[in-house]
């Protein structure tokens, strides 16, 4: 088995499925306009551009655990 | 020089390079099976990126994408709900298959059932599924191709020729340079693909409406109800938009060809660290949007909603700048094209042919037949597009259904030591079965849902419950050299 990805890298992952699929009857909407966008095309956009930072964040939890992992074998932890 | 004539030229000088990069691309590199599928293991981040954004951008996102924006309005976000989801799926997979990929020595999707299960007839049954739906994949491809080069040259080159000629180029390609060529050639594709849409994109809203907001506003005021769910369909509400972006995030990385592509990259970091910047680029696709939303008003009552894109373009370039997009098109059909038939002749080759009837035949053996059934799998693709088969797209929609039921096998596979080779073998087969029945007796969307998630929702639970039955087969991959 492959080490699993951490809890927290998980939960990073699933912020965007909330903001970009669960959301949708309460962003699909016309008004308000932004920067000339309709608001469920603007709120996608948005997110797009707010995905990588959750996967930023994630990168950094699962590269921890990487570390702990290589590290751990060698003083019996983990 | 006549202008279509010039938009001719630039098409063909395109065209050409595009070419010509990818059959340099194997010069003086000996084509095993290694090299010709997962490149030796060598891809960086960029070249990783290249050849995932190769594949992902294909006709169906320059046509398909401006096309459903024109016919069928606000359902066509879930195209940027779903490409951008999909990296974060693969996140979560694609490193760990790679390192599974790289201990067990696995070149193709259907190598991974056949090892982490222990089973030949599984894996010749995920090959040839994989096959199945790779065909009307490709023959979408090559239609894109023949509609671009046929309307960007302004005639002189048929829809015929273009699609004989293109694909002719590409499994030559692929036939000597293999998935190298494929990386090499979306350098030039994406370089174009990203000008034209940004011209496209910023350029027509300017100048019909002057700009995005007057663009918008013109559209909500002859059209109300057209950028918000379901939009004119009747069909592609709320729960629709749920179960598809679900089913289809979830799918991209199962087509066996986006799969086996994660297979090239150097790393297992080197996925990770593509899968947080790839998001950026489905940027790129709400500018194709534009061109769709534009021309609803522009060049309203077509009858094919897929040639909006073009129609508009030629309204509002010269003729030269068409050219641009016509070639850019043309390699953007190309490319996928060329991954298509790499993936599909390994998978027939190696993971059905040999196990099945040819049990002795060597990797060199396989490596040959691949490159040989490259071509016929190119031929019969051509074939069906040129037959002008008209339920494309229902097609493909079952496609996706179909490739996303190898997902309970493979993450149940990587993650629960207990998944065993029956559970996720009968899954696998209620799910396609389901699928096939639901789509073709046309009760999709089921209930409102997407009919290829109700039959993913079936799969999973049928793998699970037989594997938690099944007590003492425990499968799993040999420890050999396994880290």
């Amino acid at each position: 088995m492959v080490r699993k990805p951490t809890w927290p890298a998980l939960l990073l992952g699933l912020i965007p499925f909330v903001g970009m699929c669960f959301t949708v009857p309460l962003w699909d909407r016309i008004h308000p306009f932004v920067a000339g966008f309709p608001f469920n095309l603007f709120w996608l956009m948005l997110w797009i551009l707010l995905t990588p930072l959750c996967l930023w964040g994630a990168y950094q939890f699962e590269k921890r655990a990487d570390s702990h992992q290589s590290g751990g074998r060698q003083s019996g932890a983990r | 020089m006549s202008p279509s004539a010039t938009a001719l030229l630039i098409i063909l000088a395109i065209v050409g390079l595009g070419s010509f990069i990818g059959f340099r691309a194997g010069v003086n590199r000996r084509m095993d099976l290694e090299q010709w599928t997962v490149a030796g293991r060598g891809f960086g981040v960029v070249l990783v990126w290249l050849l995932m954004a190769g594949e992902v951008y294909t006709t169906f996102s320059f046509l398909g994408a401006s096309g459903w924006a024109y016919s069928r309005g606000g359902p066509t976000l879930y195209i940027l709900a779903y490409l951008t989801l999909a990296y974060v799926v693969s996140f979560y997979i694609l490193p760990q298959l790679w390192e599974t990929a790289r201990a067990q020595g696995l070149q193709t999707q259907s190598d991974y059932f056949e090892r982490r299960y222990r089973s030949k007839v599984l894996a010749a049954l995920v090959a040839a599924v994989g096959v199945v739906f790779i065909v009307p994949y490709l023959q979408l491809q090559l239609k894109g191709m023949g509609i671009i080069v046929e309307v960007a040259s302004f005639s002189q080159i048929n829809h015929t020729a273009a699609m004989v000629i293109g694909g002719a180029l590409v499994a030559g390609f692929v036939f000597t340079s293999g998935v190298r060529a494929v990386a090499l050639v979306s350098v030039l594709k994406d370089v174009l693909l990203l000008g034209a849409a940004l011209v496209i994109g910023l350029a027509i809203p300017y100048h019909w409406f002057g700009g995005f907001g007057p663009m918008f506003r013109a559209i909500i005021r002859a059209h109300p109800t057209h950028l918000t769910m379901p939009g004119p369909t009747h069909t592609m509400g709320h729960a629709w938009f749920i179960s598809t972006v679900l089913l289809t995030s979830l799918g991209v990385y199962m087509w066996p060809h986006n799969f086996g592509a994660s297979f090239t990259a150097k790393s297992s970091d080197t996925l990770r660290r593509n899968a947080v910047i790839m998001p950026l680029y489905t940027l790129l696709l709400p500018l194709i949007f534009f061109a769709g939303f534009a021309a609803l008003l522009v060049v309203p009552g077509l009858k094919d909603g897929d040639l909006s894109l073009l129609t508009v373009v030629q309204r509002t370039f010269p003729p030269w700048f068409l050219g641009v997009v016509g070639g850019a098109g043309a390699l953007t059909a190309m490319v996928p094209s060329a991954i298509l038939i790499l993936t599909g002749s390994t998978l027939f080759a190696k993971n059905f042919f040999r196990p099945l009837f040819a049990p002795t035949m060597s990797d060199d053996g396989v490596a040959k037949l691949a490159k040989v059934a490259s071509v016929v799998l190119m031929a019969i693709a051509l074939l069906f597009a040129l037959s002008g088969a008209r339920t494309i797209v229902a097609l493909l929609l079952l496609g996706y259904a179909g490739v996303t039921q190898f997902f309970p096998g493979v993450v149940l596979g990587l993650y629960w030591g207990r998944a065993s080779r029956s559970g996720v073998f009968s899954g696998l087969v209620v799910g396609i079965v389901t699928v096939a029945f639901l789509i073709l007796s046309r009760r999709d969307p089921f209930m409102g849902l997407n009919a290829g998630f109700v039959a993913l929702i079936l799969n999973f639970f049928v793998a699970i419950t037989i594997s938690l039955k099944t007590k003492s087969n425990q499968p799993g991959f040999e420890k050999s050299g396994h880290t």
